[in-house]
């Protein structure tokens, strides 16, 4: 396992980790733009145009870039979130070339106007689609009312009304000034022939112009608040509560992610032993959602709607309990076991690995080996994990519950 | 493609099955029960499900609490389920573990300790995952597809009905797990880094003294005709859809197959082109291959906002009819091209070898190379396709949507 980066001539960075032993490899471009790079009459740009950059490009047809991906044999797909979009695909090694070319040619679409009409449709179903799921639409109202101003609160697909509004002008700019090789990476990892995949990436993004594009960073202050929304198709009442936590960058995740697997994992956990084994609630969660400059400690309840309210307590009562309660350290050493294993487990892709790497190069411009990642967890004190624990105590929060009634 | 596929026959008849990947750290084992929701007595809907759930709430040396600390200790990362013909266990862990992991998994397989005082919560819980099915309209739309197309014993549901969850007692529990826990026709199956020998020493002692009741195989699978609808205030209408095909143990099961794959794999699929990609109906589209023992079934499902779910339905059943009109040759190479990536990709992963070779033994009694697999892919034509197509043209359709208003499908009714 071999870790390689450069940069092209026009801003480009290619990093890799390579396995020469490996049987395939997966490719990435991320793009360093999502939800909270746009302006509020966006919003949804981003998950729109990642949509767009299926439909062809000057040298290919929409169909063209379908069949080529299936001709490749490809895995590929794509995903964008506040903080990036990601297009990727894992291929064997003899295709490498061939795969980084239609990636690369698929950066710089055509965006034709047809196009663009049909795809909204499919975005409109897809809006549709969360909309009828759980928690019907309270992750978003809880984004909302937690990040208020703050970019980090627009939602990612957009509303109904922003995707219907959009014009493919405007994301013709958005694309211009936002898929800047100085705003892309290029992620490899597997069997990847890393000087092979430098000459082609150069040879392939030669026109590509860096256009230093920007992020606003800032750290949202949080106050408390409490919403009940009503969805009368509802079978279960689904509560979700957003309170401040670290950041991507911030070392202290370690301890709140051991922390919330102690609290809130779906199998051995406290809530788990005192509300799913018993039978009370359907799940009972405790998470954390990373962001560049500032995080979140999410807490999740579904439940049927006339055990809500004592559940609801229970989870507040067992979070409250930092001093009265402390945390054990076989619950330290089982929490941090899962984590590790599950991190290796998991790590035997290379198309799970992309992520990783890219994610940490890209936010953190930071490689890290599955050891060294898992070094941080092992390292985790039963003392920090005891005080952010008891801290938890005082936090603001942002809640919001969602069930057939108020 | 390097492989050694390890077979080994257990004198009270479970079925021992290894693939060695060296090139791994983990191990990952399914273990396959021949007790599925078809055993259950008819009033006793769930009960399959409520006795896996039952068997972890300690077992062995290990309490319902050290089940789950055990295995979190070991790193395991583990899931359980019941279907139609099997209860079923999958673990996947780091290699260094693998005999402690076993361990435990024995232990819920032979030796459930079923407390008295945790079936009311196990009960609960059971209750619970069925209510909230209500909330996820697409599997909801499945469960009712299986329910109408097989008939009651074998559409059942793992999630059983709350009058058999309700009804079941501890004495149904025990009296399930004696009569359907048994070694014949229980296949585990071990992929990863491990050493064959010494595994089969493990599995021997673990499983070697195991003895039950003699299996009984099933019989009359058979698939009907239909058309359901049900009425929910949602913004999207969900349509499942089933037509007649091969199963997995047919010797053109690959035909049929391939024909799903020209409908459903890939982004240049025929369902994923006509009906998201020309028409933007839907953001959800696809079909796959299923098996129930010798009956096959292609299922297809489309989510879709309900002013448009008509032409949806008709858009997706021509295109499903469009195949009588040939393959393409670039189609056919690009299954070939998926397939053959596919079985490569494979070797990556443990966890998904060994569930597929349970599976294969399960339906085939013998587990297929890659090699043969891949010979019996790169042989399929446009020709023998098209032939396949006209001889199990889709028939026997069975419908169901959930969404504001049903639709009109003449095929289906019954």
């Amino acid at each position: 396992m071999q870790f390689r980066s450069e940069k092209l001539s026009n801003g480009l960075e290619v990093i890799a980790e390579v396995n020469p032993e490996a049987f395939s490899l997966s490719l990435g471009y991320f793009v360093k733009t999502g939800s909270r790079d746009e302006t509020p009459e966006m919003a949804g740009v981003s998950h729109f145009l990642e949509h767009m950059m299926f439909k062809g490009t000057a040298r290919r047809t929409a169909e063209d870039v379908n069949q080529e991906l299936d001709d490749l044999g490809s895995q590929s797909n794509a995903y964008t979130s506040e903080e990036q979009t990601v297009y990727y695909m894992s291929v064997l090694p003899e295709f490498q070339h061939a795969a980084l070319d239609l990636l690369s040619d698929m950066m710089r679409p055509a965006l034709r106007d047809e196009d663009f009409q049909t795809e909204r449709q499919v975005i409109l179903e897809e809006i549709a689609m969360y909309d009828d799921q759980p928690p019907y639409g309270a992750m978003e109202r809880a984004s909302e009312a937690y990040f208020r101003d703050h970019p980090l609160g627009r939602r990612v697909l957009g509303t109904r009304e922003t995707v219907s509004e959009l014009d493919p002008e405007a994301m013709r700019d958005y694309h211009l000034a936002r898929y800047a090789p100085d705003n892309l990476t290029l992620v490899a990892s597997g069997a990847v022939d890393f000087e092979q995949l430098l000459k082609s990436a150069e040879a392939m993004t030669q026109q590509w112009k860096p256009s230093q594009p920007k992020r606003q960073l800032s750290i949202p202050t949080c106050c408390d608040d409490k919403m009940s929304m009503v969805y009368p198709p509802a079978t279960q009442q689904y509560t979700l509560q957003y309170s401040p936590g670290p950041s991507y960058c911030d070392d202290a995740r370690y301890i709140a992610r051991i922390l919330g697997t102690i609290l809130g994992d779906d199998s051995g956990s406290r809530l788990f032993w005192e509300l799913v084994d018993t039978g009370m609630a359907e799940t009972a969660a405790t998470f954390t959602q990373e962001f560049q400059e500032c995080g979140l400690f999410c807490t999740f309840l579904c439940c049927a709607p006339e055990q809500h309210d004592e559940n609801w307590e229970i989870i507040q009562s067992i979070l409250s309990q930092g001093k009265e309660v402390p945390i054990k350290s076989l619950e330290l050493e089982l929490a941090k076991n899962k984590i590790c294993s599950g991190m290796i487990l998991g790590s035997e892709r290379p198309s799970n690995r992309l992520f990783s790497i890219g994610n940490a190069w890209t936010i953190r411009r930071k490689y890290e080996t599955i050891q060294e990642a898992s070094e941080h967890y092992r390292q985790v004190t039963l003392e920090s994990v005891q005080n952010a624990f008891e801290s938890l105590a005082n936090r603001t929060a942002v809640t919001v519950s969602v069930g057939p009634e108020s | 493609m390097q492989q050694n596929v390890f077979e080994h026959l257990l004198p009270n008849g479970m079925v021992v099955l290894g693939e060695p990947m060296p090139w791994l750290e983990s191990v990952a084992f399914s273990l396959l029960l021949p007790a599925g929701t078809r055993n259950e007595p008819s009033d006793r809907l769930g009960l399959a499900g409520l006795t896996l759930e039952m068997s972890q709430r300690g077992a062995g040396p290990f309490s319902s609490r050290e089940v789950v600390e055990r295995l979190d200790f070991l790193g395991v990362d583990r899931s359980s389920s019941v279907s139609t013909f099997h209860t079923s266990m999958s673990m996947a862990a780091m290699s260094r573990v693998l005999e402690p992991t076993l361990e435990v998994a024995a232990a819920i397989v032979l030796e459930p300790h079923f407390p008295e005082d945790e079936l009311d919560e196990a009960k609960q819980s059971a209750l619970l995952e069925l209510a909230s099915i209500d909330d996820d309209p697409a599997q909801k739309c499945f469960k009712e597809l299986k329910r109408l197309r097989f008939g009651e014993v074998y559409g059942r549901s793992s999630l059983g009905s709350e009058a058999g969850l309700t009804d079941t007692t501890l004495e149904d529990c025990k009296k399930f797990h004696r009569d359907h826990y048994n070694p014949e026709r229980a296949i585990i199956s071990l992929a990863g880094n491990f050493d064959w020998d010494r595994f089969l020493i493990i599995a021997e002692r673990l499983f070697g003294k195991w003895t039950g009741p003699a299996y009984t195989g099933p019989s009359g699978v058979n698939s009907t005709q239909g058309n359901l609808h049900l009425k929910h205030d949602s913004q999207q209408t969900h349509i499942a859809l089933a037509y007649d095909s091969v199963p997995y143990n047919h010797p053109q099961y690959y035909q049929g197959r391939g024909l799903v794959g020209i409908l459903s794999d890939g982004m240049s699929s025929r369902l994923f082109s006509e009906v998201r990609e020309k028409r933007g109906l839907v953001y959800s589209v696809s079909a796959s291959a299923h098996s129930l023992h010798d009956c096959g079934s292609v299922l297809c499902y489309a989510g879709t906002t309900a002013p448009r779910a008509q032409e949806t339905l008709d858009v997706t059943v021509q295109t499903i009819r469009s195949l009588e009109n040939g393959i393409d040759p670039a189609e056919l190479k690009r299954l070939k091209a998926r397939v053959r990536t596919s079985l490569v990709m494979e070797q990556e992963s443990s966890s998904s070898r060994s569930s597929q070779m349970a599976h294969d033994w399960a339906y085939l009694g013998r587990v297929p190379s890659r090699k043969e697999l891949l010979q019996t892919i790169e042989a399929l034509t446009c020709e023998s396709l098209l032939n396949h197509y006209k001889n199990h043209p889709p028939r026997r359709w069975s419908l169901v949507t959930i969404g504001p208003d049903p639709l009109e499908f003449s095929d289906a009714v019954s």
